[in-house]
């Protein structure tokens, strides 16, 4: 490595060892350190399931939409049990049961976990850092409007809001309204209409405009 | 193990106004507040045993429990019509009845 002067500029951002070890990193590392030394899982193991955790993404979520859009059946099994649902399309929702709450033109659905960060991570992957703010776990309860306005989601007053507290072992994803002008869309392009947060309920999916 | 829940899918239950000690799931906010119960989705494990690692305790029935925001917070007049659902289990409610 050269020791010329412009590789010597400090980074802009700490590495990630720079920041301070905490009570629960320890912890972390120590219990992983125990059950790979007894034998209790394997590096392999331990591997592919973080692999798995970090390959789950909310595209995943938009597939299942979409298929309950446009088959009915489908539709009726994703309500009654999202886990099993996915599993038809080859999705690994994980053990944590889902429910899928279903918005109509009289209801809206909003998700959040008051009291911690719950969030359906094996379907969709990883909390936005949002959901996890005590702003939004606190106020989507308390003004669950204005929140939704601020993520440009301006709902009309006969639309009843439902904000879901997942405090329980029950995860939680919005199944939302198909879209006006999108009944020409293929099942793949209604997917990518749903983002991650119309599964929240901070969007809905809207047909881009014609340019 | 088999438990069986005490309460039904429209039922009117009451949190009860309770502060234990110890790791609990129920909101303060709809502690002493009255909802409907919409789904039973239990038996499922009692957090307050599993976070202590009691885990030969039996599973409680959990219910998804409606409250309206007017019962919430009645002082605040915007979207009264809103709802919050929440995830309780049963030793957390009381039967409301018809008259209250």
């Amino acid at each position: 490595m050269s020791s010329g002067g412009h590789h010597a500029h400090p980074p802009k951002q700490p590495d990630i060892e720079d920041g301070p070890y905490s009570w629960h990193m320890a912890l972390t590392d120590a219990v992983a350190d125990l059950l790979l030394a007894k034998g209790v899982i394997t590096g392999e193991e331990l591997r592919r399931t973080l692999e798995t955790i970090d390959a789950a993404t909310p595209a995943r979520g938009a597939r299942l939409v979409a298929r309950a859009w446009c088959d009915p059946a489908f539709r009726t099994r994703l309500l009654e049990d999202v886990n099993a649902a996915a599993a038809e399309l080859g999705i690994d929702a994980g053990a944590i049961p889902i429910l899928a709450v279903e918005n109509t033109p009289e209801l809206h659905n909003v998700i959040v976990c008051t009291l911690c960060s719950c969030y359906p991570r094996y379907l969709l992957g990883a909390a936005p850092d949002w959901y996890k703010s005590r702003a939004y776990r606190s106020r989507v309860v308390r003004e669950p409007r204005a929140v939704l306005a601020e993520f440009g989601l301006e709902l009309p007053d006969h639309v009843r809001i439902e904000v879901h507290d997942s405090t329980a072992e029950l995860r939680y994803m919005v199944l939302p309204l198909r879209p006006p002008g999108s009944e020409g869309l293929a099942e793949e392009a209604l997917a990518a209409l749903v983002t991650r947060d119309c599964l929240i309920g901070t969007a809905v999916p809207r047909v881009p405009a014609e340019s | 193990m088999t438990v069986r829940p005490r309460y039904r899918p429209g039922q009117r239950v009451r949190v009860r106004r309770w502060d234990p000690p110890g790791h609990v799931r129920t909101p303060f906010y709809v502690r002493g507040h009255r909802g409907e119960i919409v789904r039973v989705i239990g038996p499922m494990p009692n957090p307050e045993d599993l976070a202590y690692g009691r885990t030969d305790r039996p599973p409680v029935p959990v219910y998804r429990v409606r409250f309206r925001r007017r019962e919430l917070w009645p002082e605040d007049p915007r979207a009264q019509e809103d709802t919050v659902v929440a995830d309780l289990c049963e030793h957390w409610l009381e039967p409301v009845g018809s008259g209250s």
